[in-house]
């Protein structure tokens, strides 16, 4: 069943033998997913933390989660393909579609969650409400809040790798065209995006360790798109 | 600059017969989907929920394991959770080419990637739910003379039930959804016809296929809703805030 292993070897020395071309895809498949990822944000955090100060709108919150789930990459492209021209239009377009559920999600659960009686007591202390939201939830919610953006950002990055195939650019062209670039270079390609899926994963780690607040930042919090709170359980939504 | 689609204008497969709305490629021939039903759609239907169905219960017998492992010894669940991370991580496409030279272009490809990505969703959701039992109860249980074994099957895994059945549903979604990359490596599944439509710009498969994948990832979730009701009567009570 085992194949000829030293496939690896070769795709190592293609990524040597190939820097500028490499070099190049990775730069547009960040430009792409940074400009993805940058989009949903605006989109979904506004959304997500003012109906979770609400505490309205629910039903809304989570079945937009679990209807993004249900989008498969290529589906999102292919009916993206239907109505525009191929492109970094189009593909801009299916990454945003694609990354805002679990930003948008996150960020309501993670406000909405915060504990009613520290909000009373904000309020008890004449803060106004966009105080409130800014001074008191925003800071306890920022660990789930970025749960929900680490997932989009390694969605987004590997999303972009298959909408390659719709003229997104970015390393996906190497992977999607053994073609032109050989077995070694599709290899080659695979190892550079998975390096790249790991190095945003923790540049987002990294910039949510500094905006977290001090005594917040231990504490892990798995996104709540993806795992179930004992008592909050996904079924009853 | 652009590999596979960089053909210029669509090119729509004439098979000598085909109709009007085919050969205009409008944005949706009902005929198409007729006529090619058994032999194009409903196989990779078929094919998709084979390849799901496989990777999910594959994925939750190995999460099941070391999720019970997680929760008699505690030190293990912190490896387990940091590589089902790192792989939870790696982008599908990617993983499945990286499997290639290992495994070759076959569905055990398709599945070691698939099952790896559920690994995650299903520990956490798996060891959540055993851990959210009340001290309370164990403390009872283990008062009424009941063994370790006895406290896991008719009690700790039961009162886990809706949380580990959250993560099945959480992991069936995604593989539906993950399962149309395995046409990049193997001519099975949703993303079979989705690929291929791709190459020609053929609106009406696109948008069939898109909306069979779409729709089965709905459907499932559903199904799993109902069969979780089903399974833990009790939580519907405590639900009705």
């Amino acid at each position: 069943m085992i194949g000829d292993l030293s496939v690896f070897g070769d795709a190592v020395r293609f990524i040597g033998d190939n820097p500028s071309l490499l070099w190049h895809k990775t730069v547009e498949h960040l430009v792409l997913s940074g400009a993805a990822v940058g989009i949903a944000l605006l989109i979904a955090l506004p959304v997500g933390l003012v109906l979770g100060h609400l505490r309205r709108y629910s039903f809304l919150a989570i079945s937009i989660s679990n209807v993004g789930r249900a989008l498969p990459t290529l589906a999102v492209i292919a009916i993206g393909v239907v109505f525009l021209p191929v492109g970094f239009t189009v593909v801009l377009i299916s990454l945003v579609v694609l990354a805002v559920p679990p930003i948008l999600t996150n960020a309501y659960v993670a406000v909405s969650e915060t504990d009613s009686e520290t909000v009373e007591a904000a309020r008890g202390m004449g803060m106004t409400e966009t105080q409130i939201l800014r001074r008191v939830e925003l800071p306890l919610a920022t660990p789930l809040l970025f749960s929900g953006i680490r997932t989009a950002v390694v969605f987004v990055v590997a999303s972009a790798t298959i909408a390659a195939i719709a003229g997104g650019g970015g390393l996906g062209d190497v992977i999607v065209n053994q073609a032109s670039y050989g077995i070694e270079g599709v290899i080659g390609a695979s190892m550079l995006v998975c390096l790249l899926a790991f190095a945003c994963d923790g540049l987002v780690a990294l910039v949510q360790w500094l905006v977290t607040p001090k005594p917040l930042r231990g504490r892990r919090v798995a996104d709540t798109t993806l795992v179930s709170e004992p008592g909050e359980a996904v079924p009853s939504r | 600059m652009n590999g596979l689609v960089a053909q210029s204008g669509p090119v729509i497969p004439d098979f000598g017969e085909a109709s009007d709305c085919v050969q205009q490629n409008r944005l949706f021939c009902p005929d198409w989907v007729r006529d090619n039903w058994s032999e194009v759609l409903q196989p990779a239907l078929v094919q998709h929920i084979e390849l799901t169905l496989i990777a999910v219960a594959v994925g939750f017998v190995i999460a099941f394991v070391l999720a019970l492992v997680a929760h008699r010894m505690r030190w293990f669940e912190r490896p387990v959770d940091l590589v089902s991370a790192l792989l939870y991580t790696i982008p599908s496409l990617a993983l499945f080419q990286l499997l290639v030279p290992i495994t070759g272009l076959t569905v055990t490809t398709v599945e070691v990637a698939l099952v790896s990505y559920t690994l995650l969703i299903l520990f956490r959701n798996i060891l959540t739910g055993l851990r959210s039992v009340p001290p309370d109860v164990l403390e009872a249980a283990r008062g009424m003379g009941m063994s370790r074994r006895q406290i896991l099957r008719r009690v700790e895994l039961p009162l886990a039930l809706p949380a580990i059945m959250a993560g099945v549903r959480i992991a069936t979604v995604s593989t539906v959804a993950l399962a149309t990359v395995a046409a990049f490596v193997i001519p099975q599944g949703l993303g079979r016809p989705i690929f291929l439509a791709l190459r020609q710009f053929f609106n009406t498969e696109l948008i069939v296929a898109s909306a069979l994948a779409v729709g089965l990832a709905l459907a499932a979730d559903g199904l799993l809703v109902l069969l979780q009701r089903a399974l833990t009567p009790w939580t519907r009570v405590s639900a009705g805030r």
